[in-house]
């Protein structure tokens, strides 16, 4: 690293929380009534980003193995959570919790470990300042695909139900008639990551890489971190995807070839 | 009357969720009408029998039990047809293996063949019904199991779907079907079973006309 990293102090960031306060401002003097929920959602990230440092800052003190694995964890049940909080029609039972998670954290654990093991080979392996903002990333966009996917899948099996139990009654397994709508729902989950990936460089850049290269890396480096990120993310999107639509159409289906959308709670 | 004719499709103790136990047997060739007011139960009956919901008791098709063949393989034999049929693809056309033998088969159901590659959605409630039941009868069940299947169809047409449907009848298959039109019943079925709350009312199965 060079010299040319710019350290900023704490009256940096009270000039620029002024933007926040003019937006509140803006909200107060239209009669929008919307200052609150921005100011509320600001704080919220001061407090988390303030603890989540903290966090850190402990973890790359200590570099325990049962640590940063536990962190690990508790960042896998979020998302988990976050994923069934998006669902508009949740599985009745611990299927509304299980599926998305079960997913989440297949995928996330599969790819940050392939990718500590083999490609970043930090020493140890496990270590947390590679191990947690890696996985961070991963989850984030993972849990996102998966949420989308579960969702356009219950939404569109709901929707195309007369269409499923005509071909279930005319003879057809239950793998032809919900084939259709699991390549839609894992398609629609893919779509951020696809977009994010063909956007890259020309509309967008990455905030992974614009972090390195405001912290004095050669772009080049940047970028090929940048990439490296990308595939980890698209890997463990498109695995936790294919997942969860698989065994959430699965579920919805039994073993008689019914559709089964008792197993939904009604939305 | 043809007691001698070999059961087809024999169903005990049928029950599920809304339906108090059944029994019903149909020969070879042998209509049986399902009467009764809305939510009396017809529906969830013939869904049942076709095992599209979660159901118990016995059934046999031909002696051999629904229980020891895959799902899919009894529903081709003893298939469904619902009252409001469901589409995946835009025109009927494609919802059909081999649209030509299904084509030769619309004038009989006073429908012109080229229905068959309009858009699905220029076509009315009661043609598409009837191209729907075309899809069940090219595959030749053995049992045809059709929830209203001249609802809101005129006097002729209701002939016409008649006619096809005793056709099958002559041809060996079984029929069990749902209506609200009494006289229709009792043209084409040799049994009525009435169903009130969920369960056959006792003594008012009637025989042949």
């Amino acid at each position: 690293m060079t010299a040319s990293y710019l350290a900023l102090s704490w009256l940096d960031l009270a000039i620029a929380a002024s933007l926040i306060l003019l937006n509140g401002a803006l909200s107060v003097w239209l009669n929008l009534k919307l200052e609150r929920q921005f100011l509320i959602a600001a704080v919220r990230m001061c407090v988390q980003l303030g603890l989540m440092g903290l966090v850190l800052k402990a973890l790359f003190a200590l570099v325990s193995p049962l640590l940063t694995g536990l962190a690990v964890l508790v960042m896998i049940l979020f998302a988990g959570h976050e994923i069934m909080s998006r669902q508009e029609r949740r599985y009745r039972g611990p299927w509304a919790y299980g599926l998305g998670t079960g997913a989440v954290l297949f995928a996330g654990t599969l790819v940050i470990v392939f990718a500590l093991v083999t490609q970043i080979q930090a020493d140890p392996w496990y270590h947390p300042r590679y191990a947690i903002p890696l996985l961070g990333m991963i989850l984030g966009n993972t849990m996102t695909g998966i949420a989308i996917g579960l969702n356009t899948l219950t939404e569109r099996i709901a929707r195309d139900r007369a269409a499923i139990e005509t071909m279930l009654a005319l003879g057809e397994t239950r793998g032809t008639a919900r084939r259709p709508l699991a390549r839609a729902a894992i398609k629609k989950g893919r779509i951020p990551i696809v977009n994010a990936m063909s956007a890259a460089g020309v509309v967008s850049l990455p905030g992974m890489m614009t972090g390195q290269i405001l912290s004095g890396v050669e772009p080049i480096e940047a970028i090929k971190y940048q990439v490296l990120v990308m595939f980890l993310i698209a890997g463990g999107t498109g695995i936790g995807v294919v997942l969860a639509v698989h065994a959430g159409a699965a579920r919805l289906t039994d073993a008689r070839h019914r559709l089964r959308l008792d197993r939904l709670e009604t939305a | 009357m043809p007691i001698l004719a070999p059961i087809m499709l024999r169903v005990r103790a049928l029950t599920r969720p809304g339906l108090a136990p059944v029994d019903l047997d149909l020969t070879a060739g042998e209509a049986v009408a399902l009467l009764g007011p809305s939510g009396s139960g017809k529906t969830l009956l013939l869904r049942a029998i076709a095992d599209l919901d979660p159901n118990d008791g016995e059934i046999s098709l031909e002696g051999q039990n629904r229980s020891t063949m895959p799902a899919p393989v009894w529903r081709r034999q003893v298939t469904y047809l619902a009252a409001e049929p469901g589409w995946w693809a835009s025109n009927p056309a494609a919802h059909f293996a081999d649209p030509d033998a299904a084509r030769a088969l619309l004038p009989r159901l006073k429908l012109n063949p080229a229905l068959l590659d309009k858009p699905l959605t220029e076509l009315s409630t009661g043609e598409r019904h009837r191209i729907a039941l075309v899809r069940v009868l090219i595959q030749e069940p053995k049992v045809l199991l059709l929830d209203e299947p001249t609802s809101g169809l005129d006097q002729d047409t209701t002939r016409a779907v008649e006619a096809v449907l005793r056709d099958h009848l002559a041809h060996g298959a079984a029929l069990l079907f749902s209506t609200h039109d009494e006289e229709l019943a009792a043209r084409l079925a040799g049994h009525r079973v009435r169903l009130a709350g969920g369960r056959v009312s006792v003594g008012e199965t009637e025989a042949a006309s």
